[in-house]
């Protein structure tokens, strides 16, 4: 594989994305959480972002559907979806476009409900802010999206402690459904899941957006399942995106010195037992950003003896580039032709 | 020969109200051991009653039933506090949460010296000299920078080194090793497993490793002991346990992480460990069930060196059929 980094961007001009973040840039009063991300996500795609804590990922999230609590404020940049700029729209603006365009799944969502009222009622109070529904029919409908994410219809009648931590976020990511948005944001929807429960969620979801063609943006730190789950991967260290690709080229051909220590980090369930090594260090803390490339100081690729690279590292960002159709790599390695 | 053997173990937590009690069995005839220099995971889903394994062992809980076997007694019934403090010294536990374990107003130093000079591991002249060693052993260089900091200056993952080495202060023959990588980030995780074969090899400590994680079960242990709703349902060595799992439960756990289609329409472990029925606890999810599976809860059988399940129809007891 040859790479191309002059080719212009295959994605970068042509069809509109569903959504497109662009150059985005969040800070929670003088920490930059979020520095120049860009994102896009076409129709019916699931794109995975993944991230160790503290890397922005979430931040990137609340801030696309602009839910971000003070001190957080977004700096600059823009989130189109379908064209159209979120950042400057009003609130009664962007209320409409909450869970009719895109609905969101936290981690904690299924600590969210209600814990007095009956389930079929949480979700006729959020199909009647935003549509002309009798409650009747509301009750029908909420039936109906309990049994498509597998949960017995009857089930509207349950108060949220009758059900299971699974069965909770299932009945989330059924409200997350009901105005058939056309864009869903898990925010690591199944780290506080067993791991059966989370594989039956993800199959699930899967099932769905093939019937329904939403898309998804699905955020987590288990790079393992964006590898299965996704079709493209982004990577996001302190605040900045440093590589995104297909899933498939980055299980294969991770390029970045980071996505291949968080692929390491992960102990395999077959083949031979060897002696991983993870990354060494930890994130950095971003009141006080490394300069350069801010993985320099993690990096193994980053040795004084190499000077004039080490310079480079040590002093200059790298900026994200196409080194293959739909792969970017922001690294001074690839840059230079290493790759 | 055993580190530390337990032997039926079994806790019961009353729950519900006075009109309508009900017991969670959440550890039920409980039997394993630990040998010196081994690793054993201890794997099961939130509820399966693997933390309160641990604990039991630790003596933070008192046993409804069965006996923790260590230095030729039973300890689960000790009660003075000096013969605690004694076991205690010999059984460490290391917690999940490394930002709760430590105390935020003390430096790293003030936590690794108090196990010494408790316990009176090295006289006092050499306290120093051992806190260096310590920190040396688990990875945190310099030892006399970081044993002058404090809880917020170190990361998730330093912090977890810390507890390892007050931990390791009091020279423990057995370490319980409760999650102790799940709060901290995936890329420093390998590092802390990375510490515990170390110290496995080195000092012959042996460790129980408890985790919902099965590929860090492989990757660090030797032994392997799956837990479903309060009981073990399967063990044996960690390689031939997840190659050819017996237990319905362990094929589903590992069929979830394998990403292989899977079907299942039960409720967690956690709820089949209420007032169980005589059958087996897995039998409403089990895809093999028998009608001998409602009837009765079949026993531990060996089916290989080493390797046993509970489960009347992959294992089936050789007296029975």
């Amino acid at each position: 594989m040859t790479a191309l980094a002059e080719e212009p961007a295959v994605t970068a001009t042509g069809t509109e994305a569903l959504l497109e973040v662009r150059d985005l840039v969040v800070e929670y009063g003088r920490v930059r959480a979020v520095d120049g991300v860009n994102l896009r996500i076409e129709t019916g795609e699931i794109l995975g972002l993944a991230g160790e804590s503290g890397c922005g990922k979430s931040t990137v999230a609340n801030a696309i559907l602009r839910i971000l609590r003070p001190p957080a404020r977004i700096v600059s940049g823009s989130v189109l979806f379908q064209g159209d700029d979120l950042v400057v729209k009003s609130i009664e603006e962007l209320r409409r476009y909450r869970w009719r365009n895109v609905s969101m799944v936290f981690q904690s969502a299924m600590n969210a409900l209600n814990p007095v009222m009956r389930v079929g009622n949480q979700f006729v109070d959020m199909m009647q802010a935003h549509e002309r529904i009798s409650k009747r029919r509301a009750i029908v409908r909420a039936g109906e999206l309990l049994e498509l994410v597998g949960i017995d219809k009857r089930r509207v009648r349950a108060y949220p402690h009758e059900l299971s931590g699974g069965m909770r976020q299932r009945v989330i990511i059924g409200m997350a459904l009901a105005l058939s948005p056309e864009l869903i944001i898990l925010d690591e929807p199944t780290t506080a899941l067993d791991v059966v429960v989370q594989r039956e969620i993800l199959q699930e979801v899967e099932a769905l957006k093939r019937d329904f063609g939403f898309a998804v943006l699905f955020i987590t730190h288990d790079l393992s399942l964006l590898l299965e789950f996704a079709d493209r991967i982004a990577i996001m260290y302190a605040g900045e995106i440093v590589e995104s690709g297909p899933a498939a080229k980055l299980a294969s051909d991770p390029l970045h010195p980071y996505t291949q220590g968080l692929i390491k980090s992960f102990p395999p369930l077959t083949g031979v037992r060897t002696r991983l090594t993870g990354i060494p260090g930890s994130p950095p803390d971003l009141r006080e950003p490394p300069s350069g490339c801010r993985f320099h100081p993690r990096c193994p690729h980053c040795l004084p003896e190499n000077a004039e690279l080490y310079l480079r590292q040590t002093t200059e960002r790298p900026r994200l580039r196409e080194v293959a159709p739909g792969h970017q790599v922001a690294c001074h390695l690839v840059e230079g032709g290493a790759a | 020969m055993s580190a530390l053997e337990v032997r039926d173990l079994s806790k019961r937590f009353a729950i519900g109200s006075a009109f309508r009690p009900q017991h969670v069995h959440a550890v039920e005839d409980v039997s394993f051991s630990l040998r010196p220099g081994t690793i054993t995971a201890l794997v099961g889903e939130s509820g399966s009653g693997k933390s309160t394994v641990a604990r039991l062992i630790a003596r933070l809980y008192d046993p409804t039933s069965g006996a923790v076997l260590f230095d030729g007694g039973d300890v689960a019934r000790v009660k003075r506090r000096k013969d605690i403090l004694g076991y205690r010294s010999k059984v460490q536990l290391i917690f999940q949460d490394p930002f709760g374990s430590l105390n935020p107003v003390k430096t790293v130093r003030h936590h690794i010296e108090r196990p010494l000079r408790i316990h009176h591991i090295v006289p006092p002249a050499q306290v120093d000299e051992r806190v260096y060693d310590l920190l040396n052993t688990v990875g945190l260089v310099p030892p006399d920078e970081v044993a002058a900091k404090y809880p917020h200056e170190l990361s998730g993952g330093q912090r977890q080194r810390v507890a390892i080495a007050r931990a390791l202060a009091v020279e423990p023959k057995v370490v319980l090793a409760d999650e102790p990588t799940s709060m901290l980030d995936v890329s420093i995780r390998i590092g802390i497993l990375n510490l515990m074969i170390k110290l496995k090899e080195e000092r012959g400590i042996a460790f129980l490793y408890v985790t919902h994680d099965l590929a860090s079960a492989r990757y660090l242990a030797d032994d392997i002991l799956v837990m479903y709703a309060g009981q073990i349902v399967e063990r044996g060595p960690v390689e031939q346990v997840l190659a050819e799992p017996l237990h319905p439960y362990t094929q589903l756990l590992l069929a979830a992480v394998h990403g292989e289609r899977i079907v299942d329409r039960g409720v967690g472990g956690g709820a089949a460990a209420v007032d169980p029925g005589p059958g087996c606890r897995f039998v409403d999810r089990c895809p093999l069930a028998i009608p001998a599976c409602s009837a009765t809860t079949p026993e531990l059988v060996e089916t290989a060196a080493g390797h046993a399940a509970r489960c009347f129809v992959t294992a089936p007891s050789p007296t029975s059929t």
